[in-house]
């Protein structure tokens, strides 16, 4: 935080990336030489002395050697830029007023100034700038300024697009409608709010317009239609180009001015680019701590155990020292033994071992720590989880959001996300470790050894793809079916998992389904290969509730059927009672309490599962309880 | 399917009569005294007179529009003002070698563009910022500098290819080449910088969607997963921003075989605009936006082949 909260502005982050603020030197450096031409040039750009024709670099009174016609190279390439960067400012100004007012009204009021723009711009890009310009030439002369007039009419799509995305991003937000609702004119909330956000923008894409419009003019010039009787850099070219055989080093002057321009211009934008973006993703960054903040907050607020109360709690309690209060004993107890304990005697001056890998479980997860990132910003997400699932059972896996619970299943996968690795504990699978595995070896057990159900249907079928061949290509690549095969499966699966017409669903695309019916099409996808472990994360979350029902109780019947060991990621106690043989309960990335659904719901030994299930269930005092208390408080 | 494409040729249609009508509108009125231009100062009032009478142009443009568009329709653009050629003659004979020289540009560019996207974005790593710096190169530097730093050094100083002239790909497929791989070299640089980078972001994009777990999950190889359906998902961006790139490449083409001398649609495009022919102005302007309008046709049904949402709209 403190690194955010330095005065640090864009042009502070823009100057300290070194190529950005070589370009800018560059460019500053081409401008003030253009602009000093009369003071720098110490020739007349304009006379000629044929007998001086092609004098080498470094000659008398011409630094850079003179042209064809015997003219100083130098004075010309200064007085050159001066017409050339005019021109460009041209177009650019040109395209500033007509894109951006029109691309703040097209985005600021929308209807039909906007349909009406919007066809507009899209008819002026759909055809080639030069071409146009051609066109333009045929009838109205050789004019630089006038191209570079009608070349900013023909830029100003590129001011106007960018400007009506930001200004319709802009509109929706909070603070822009609160303006409207205190009566603000919109001139003044366009003046206040909105140009303060398309500014950054606009400034962009004004470098690299700009660099455009010098690359089109001097490519116009060069080709010999422009009016070549001003020295600008393109007419220098046009007139090197004739002279490439003889005197090459003539087109390397204006090549390298034009060239070095357009290049800084694009990296000067790039950089500010970065500038800008940096600093959304620092304060993107601050908002998401925000609302993770505001989320535990929430879920902790319900009863009892205040969070900041057990952090602070922690560090008091030394080993050997039996404290009274419960609670801060618990925190420094190794939480993941709990399920090993029969009786709630815990003490963190015998803090009990770990026990062996159980080699009956299907999987056997000891110690797994699972971090991100390396070096002083790495994090740890998943501390010294430990956990069984036998064959033919169902293992609930429960904790809020952000408590490591989903990091867990995906660590078991091997799929978890660029960044995240296992950095401490063993998976053993079967009896065999998956930690050590190279990731062709994991990708042999998914599918017939471990599968996956994830939690949001619709954004887990590829949508390019139908349904069928999603469905049957991995029985196809995993189980060696042939084609027509792995399409009866399909088909049977679609049946089995309650889908009414296999064969319509089998030749759908996914948007042409519903979510539930994505759901089913998933775990017929994740049974398909007839794993032996089953990991379902929130399986039933993203679904009506009376679409959940129907799924769990098909996952308890396929569950049986195969005879599967099944994790269920959840943070639901409803689901944990109608499907789970077991409970484990994490926070904070470790697992807190671990038993037999009974048991815990009748005796919840954890204060944090605790808090979990008051919140939920019918134990503690409810809703209703409370309010009749408090009427009757009132009444009394 | 088909009410998508009749819906899109209508919207092409439509675009390019606007664009011709608006073309043909400002560019006779902003041209005074053609009929004195081409007859020139020594010419007396009589013969303007008749001259203009001649070319129709005392009649009213609105007129004279409808006469070029129903022309435009039966293949006639036209006669030119300074040639006895027919406009359509002078354009369709070069039409060849400008096609051919941006659908070997566009396929070439399209290959190099997905492989370094693709790989950029799979790999990352040094791959990537060699990819990310290329782009920036290829995009700040204009394309006609590229072409000249190639004739320079790969046709003057090195002399492996010819610097200029054409062979006709149907005469002497070989010959074709040589001629045309610095043109295509100075034309693919921008596209493959811009498409590139385009790419590589619609990869990286797919490849932290939610399905591709997913895919992963079934335990499908990890080629099949990138090759199928990653690709798929992301060269629809790919393709869009290689059919704006094309509107580009149409610009450039007139650069580059000025440059190495292709006697393509550019050459026409130069010698008769500096004469103010607008006859030929009109036809180039016609065709090149009929040339845009198809490949926009083309991405779409690309877009919509690989996108089933996209079909619907």
């Amino acid at each position: 935080m403190s690194t955010s909260d330095k005065p640090e502005t864009t042009l502070h982050r823009f100057l300290a990336n070194p190529l950005a603020l070589g370009a800018a030197i560059v460019l500053l450096v081409i401008v003030l030489c253009s602009a000093l031409a009369p003071v720098l040039a110490g020739a007349d750009p304009a006379f000629s002395a044929i007998r001086d024709a092609f004098l080498a670099p470094f000659s008398a009174g011409h630094p850079l050697g003179t042209d064809s016609a015997g003219r100083d190279i130098w004075a010309r390439l200064l007085y050159g830029g001066q017409i050339s960067l005019l021109g460009a400012l041209l177009a650019l100004v040109v395209a500033a007023l007509i894109g951006i007012p029109a691309g703040l009204l097209a985005g600021y009021y929308g209807r039909w100034f906007d349909s009406v723009s919007v066809w507009m711009a899209n008819l002026v890009q759909s055809m080639p700038g030069i071409v146009v310009l051609l066109a333009a030439r045929a009838v109205l002369g050789p004019s630089i300024w006038i191209s570079m007039l009608i070349f900013g009419v023909i830029l100003s799509p590129g001011f106007y697009r960018v400007v009506r995305t930001a200004v319709i991003n802009v509109r929706g937000e909070l603070y822009v409608d609160a303006a409207k609702v205190s009566g603000l004119r919109d001139s003044a909330i366009i003046g206040r709010h909105i140009l303060t956000v398309v500014r950054g923008p606009i400034i962009i894409q004004a470098s690299l317009l700009l660099g455009i419009a010098l690359a089109i003019q001097s490519g116009l010039e060069f080709l010999g239609v422009g009016d070549n009787s001003v020295p600008s850099w393109g007419n220098m070219l046009n007139e090197g180009f004739r002279s490439i055989y003889r005197a090459p080093i003539t087109l390397l002057w204006p090549s390298l001015a034009i060239g070095l321009t357009c290049a800084a211009l694009v990296i000067i934008g790039n950089g500010l680019r970065d500038a800008l973006e940096e600093r959304g993703l620092s304060s993107a960054r601050r908002d998401r701590r925000k609302n993770v903040g505001t989320a535990t907050a929430a879920m902790a607020a319900l009863p009892a155990v205040d969070e900041a109360a057990l952090d602070e709690a922690a560090p008091l309690t030394r080993p050997g020292v039996n404290t009274a209060d419960e609670s801060e004993t618990i925190v420094t107890a190794p939480l993941a033994d709990l399920e090993f304990v029969p009786e709630p005697v815990w003490s963190d001056s015998t803090p009990l071992e770990t026990p062996e890998p159980d080699p009956s479980a299907v999987l056997s997860v000891r110690r797994l720590r699972v971090g991100y990132g390396s070096g002083p910003h790495d994090k740890t997400v998943v501390h010294n989880v430990s956990l069984d699932v036998h064959a033919g059972e169902v293992l609930g896996l429960v904790g809020e959001s952000g408590s490591g619970k989903t990091q867990t299943a995906f660590a078991v996968l091997g799929l978890l996300p660029t960044g995240g690795r296992v950095t401490n504990g063993s998976v053993l699978f079967d009896g065999e470790e998956l930690t050590t595995r190279s990731r062709a070896s994991m990708r042999e057990l998914r599918g017939t050894g471990i599968a996956y159900i994830p939690q949001e249907p619709m954004s887990n079928l590829d949508p390019s793809f139908k349904v069928g061949s999603q469905l049957s290509t991995p029985m196809m690549r995993r189980l060696g079916l042939d084609k027509r095969a792995a399409r009866t499966r399909a088909l049977e699966l679609l049946d089995r998992v309650g889908i009414r017409e296999p064969e319509r669903t089998y030749d759908s695309y996914p948007h042409e389904i519903s979510g539930g019916m994505a759901q089913r099409v998933l775990i017929a996808g994740a049974v398909s290969c007839r794993p032996r472990l089953l990991i379902a994360d929130e399986p039933t979350t993203a679904l009506d509730v009376t679409v959940q029902a129907e799924v769990l109780r098909l996952l308890r019947e396929l569950q049986s059927e195969q005879e599967m060991a099944v994790i269920l990621v959840t943070h639901n106690f409803g689901v944990v009672a109608d499907i789970c043989d077991r409970v484990a309960v994490m926070n904070k990335g470790t697992i807190v309490e671990q038993n037999d659904v009974e048991s815990l719901f009748a005796r919840p030994r954890h204060p944090y599962t605790q808090t979990l299930l008051g919140s939920t269930l019918e134990g503690g005092p409810s809703r209703i309880d409370l309010d009749r208390a408090e009427a009757e408080g009132a009444h009394r | 399917m088909l009410s998508f494409i009749a819906k899109r040729t209508l919207l092409a249609l439509s675009q390019m009569l606007v664009i011709s009508a608006v073309a043909f509108f400002l560019l006779y009125l902003s041209s005074s005294g053609i009929a004195r231009t081409i007859l020139g100062e020594q010419a007396t009032e009589e013969q303007v007179a008749a001259k203009t009478a001649e070319l129709g142009l005392d009649r009213p443009l609105p007129v004279r529009y409808v006469e070029w568009l129903l022309g435009v329709f039966q293949g006639d653009l036209g006669r030119s003002y300074f040639t006895p050629q027919d406009v359509s003659d002078a354009l369709i004979s070069r039409l060849p070698t400008t096609l051919s020289l941006l659908i070997a540009t566009t396929i070439i560019a399209a290959l190099i563009a997905f492989a370094l996207g693709i790989a950029a974005a799979v790999y990352r790593g040094w791959l990537d910022r060699l990819v990310q710096i290329l782009s920036i190169a290829g995009y700040a530097i204009p394309g006609f500098l590229f072409a000249l730093l190639l004739v320079i050094v790969f046709a003057i100083n090195l002399g492996w290819l010819p610097a200029t002239g054409y062979v006709q790909l149907t005469t002497d497929p070989l010959g074709w080449l040589k001629t045309v791989i610095l043109p295509i070299a100075a034309l693919s640089i921008g596209v493959i910088a811009a498409t590139a980078q385009q790419v590589r972001g619609a990869v990286i994009d797919v490849l932290r969607q939610d399905y591709v777990r997913t895919l992963r999950s079934r335990g499908l190889s990890e080629r099949e997963i990138i090759f199928k359906h990653v690709l798929r998902n992301a060269s629809g961006t790919g393709l869009t921003v290689l059919g704006l790139q094309f509107v580009g490449l149409l610009g450039g083409a007139i650069v580059v075989e000025q440059i190495f001398a292709l006697p393509g649609l550019g050459t026409v495009a130069i010698q008769y605009t500096s004469r103010g022919d607008i006859p030929v102005v009109m036809g180039l302007l016609i065709i090149t936006s009929l040339i845009v309008a198809v490949v926009n046709l083309l991405v779409d049904l690309g877009v919509g082949f690989l996108n089933p949402k996209a079909r619907v709209a």
